[in-house]
């Protein structure tokens, strides 16, 4: 009695599912209960990895709520990748596809941003510019420059005030989430990933600018949207995560 | 089969420990007895950040051993390629002191199921994994070394031994043997046969690192012991007398301890490799 990968695979996954013939203890009894050793590793890993993965989606939800949604989460998204750091990509559609959670609408994003911290935590090291690097250009060729970014720098927009959610769950002073939208970004000075407010606007520019935009059309582009942007604040931002790590000046053809 | 030169383990008699990050400063700072560090390749294999960092940095100090826990040699489809490229790549990088995978399965249809499975003892498998292991020391360049696994239940259709069977892969492969003391004791205790028989028939001449880790204990659906591998605690006396009993055997050893849950305190990790110097210095050089 020959036992198929898929087929243990399949009875693995699946509690309720006979453990396949052919699987025996020491004296050729079927295995029973010794299987389970291995349904219990797989849920208990993955549970597992999901709880260190998303801390603050299993704050918000509880440890067993969250221990329950892993466990249906690894069955309809098993790891396609024995990359454990990256397991749980999913997890913000499965959230939002959650019925029972809909009243819940800002966990979607919340764990888009856990995600997005994983990502910066694990991307690959880069050089920033000097601080003053952009300081010290006369201002039309500062408006004329095209920027490259950190790997491990990361955007999230939201309609929720992820960022409050986020520090209210990480940080014993924080103050109590308000009821706005918030943008993202996270920046990794060395090692460790944090994730900051974005001005109104910065979200809009900075991705004009990694789409290859120089300062001074992701500017207007940016203005003619949000005239409140404040362009100085969010360089600073950039400049003080290590997050800009090119300066490029193309002069206009004379 | 691989040429002598690439048969490069490099880790020195001495007790190694698994890696863990929260001991980073206190390794370096005081690593007592121990002279090798064990790393789970499939956490390196991120594209920068403090991991690589402390690696690094700990590469410099210490032999590292890669230890994979991903590959699915035991897969009953091909190798992962992208997967074989990643080890590639960071065999390559930092040339560690030896290289080792499992005698598992992990990965079915493109799912990785993030446990150990177990294989039937087959001429079939025999002839699939041979042709795996073929491929990874091909690919990575070097020579693998195979670690038996913890065995909860048996398969009907095994018609190999798992002493006989490690002794033909390596026969057949040139792969190097990784024996996991604590998995033979376990899988004895589960199958109800003498670890000592199973070290008696095992090619201890083939062993280039071997391992230790704690275990707990259940019961099967029969009231029979069930031992699960869970490296969740200190390595219990029996296993550290069935050491003895292969070191008495074998001659010194490279010998980690695994402790991957539940991760104690540097002094309580520090202490288990004070032990296994102990089981070393015993033997007569």
């Amino acid at each position: 009695m020959s036992v198929s990968q898929s087929e243990f695979r399949a009875a693995l996954l699946d509690p309720a599912a006979p453990v396949p013939e052919g699987l025996l203890d020491d004296q050729a009894r079927p295995a029973g209960r010794r299987f389970s050793v291995y349904r219990n590793n797989v849920a208990v890993s993955l549970t597992e990895a999901m709880h260190q993965a998303f801390p603050v989606i299993t704050k918000l939800l509880g440890p067993q709520n969250m221990d329950g949604l892993a466990g249906i989460y690894l069955r309809q998204h098993p790891p396609t990748s024995p990359l454990m750091m990256f397991y749980g990509e999913n997890f913000p559609e499965f959230l939002a596809g959650t019925e029972q959670l809909a009243h819940l609408g800002y966990l979607p994003d919340v764990a888009r941003l856990e995600l997005a911290l994983r990502r910066a935590y694990h991307a690959a090291d880069s050089h920033p510019i000097a601080p003053d690097a952009l300081a010290a250009m006369p201002p039309e060729d500062l408006m004329q420059a095209r920027l490259g970014f950190a790997p491990a720098m990361q955007l999230i927009r939201s309609d929720w005030p992820i960022h409050a959610i986020w520090r209210f769950n990480t940080d014993d002073g924080a103050p109590k989430p308000e009821p706005v939208a918030q943008d993202v970004l996270i920046t990794r000075p060395e090692f460790d990933p944090s994730p900051h407010l974005l001005p109104p606007g910065g979200f809009d520019w900075i991705t004009a600018m990694q789409a290859g935009q120089t300062i001074g059309r992701a500017f207007e582009a940016t203005t003619a949207r949000t005239p409140a942007f404040d362009l100085g604040a969010t360089l600073a931002l950039l400049l003080q995560g290590s997050a800009i790590t090119s300066v490029t000046i193309e002069r206009p053809e004379t | 089969m691989l040429d002598d030169a690439r048969r490069q383990n490099r880790l020195p008699t001495a007790p190694g420990v698994g890696y863990k990050p929260q001991h980073y400063a206190e390794i370096l700072a005081q690593p007592g007895p121990v002279g090798w560090l064990e790393i789970h390749a499939e956490n390196y294999m991120g594209d920068g950040g403090r991991p690589l960092a402390q690696l690094r940095h700990l590469s410099e100090r210490f032999p590292i051993s890669v230890h994979g826990v991903g590959l699915s040699i035991g897969g009953e489809a091909s190798l992962d390629a992208e997967h074989l490229a990643r080890l590639k790549h960071l065999v390559g990088w930092l040339n560690p002191a030896s290289f080792s995978e499992h005698l598992a399965w992990s990965t079915h249809d493109s799912q990785f199921l993030n446990d150990l499975l177990p294989l039937p003892y087959t001429d079939a498998t025999l002839a699939r994994i041979c042709d795996h292991i073929d491929q990874v020391q091909e690919t990575v360049g070097r020579q693998m070394l195979l670690e038996n696994p913890s065995s909860y239940l048996a398969f009907s259709e095994s018609t190999w031994s798992e002493p006989d069977f490690l002794r033909e892969a390596a026969r057949r492969t040139g792969c190097g043997l990784l024996l996991d003391v604590n998995n033979v004791f376990v899988s004895a205790t589960n199958l109800n046969y003498s670890p000592q028989a199973y070290i008696d028939a095992y090619p201890l001449d083939q062993v280039g690192e071997i391992h230790l880790g704690g275990h707990d204990e259940d019961q099967d659906d029969h009231g029979q012991p069930l031992l699960i591998d869970s490296h969740g605690r200190a390595v219990v006396d029996p296993v550290w007398a069935l050491l003895d009993y292969v070191l008495d055997r074998s001659g010194p050893k490279p010998v980690l301890i695994e402790w991957d849950n539940d991760v104690p305190d540097w002094p309580t990790l520090r202490a288990e490799a004070e032990r296994a110097q102990s089981a070393l210095d015993r033997i007569p050089a």
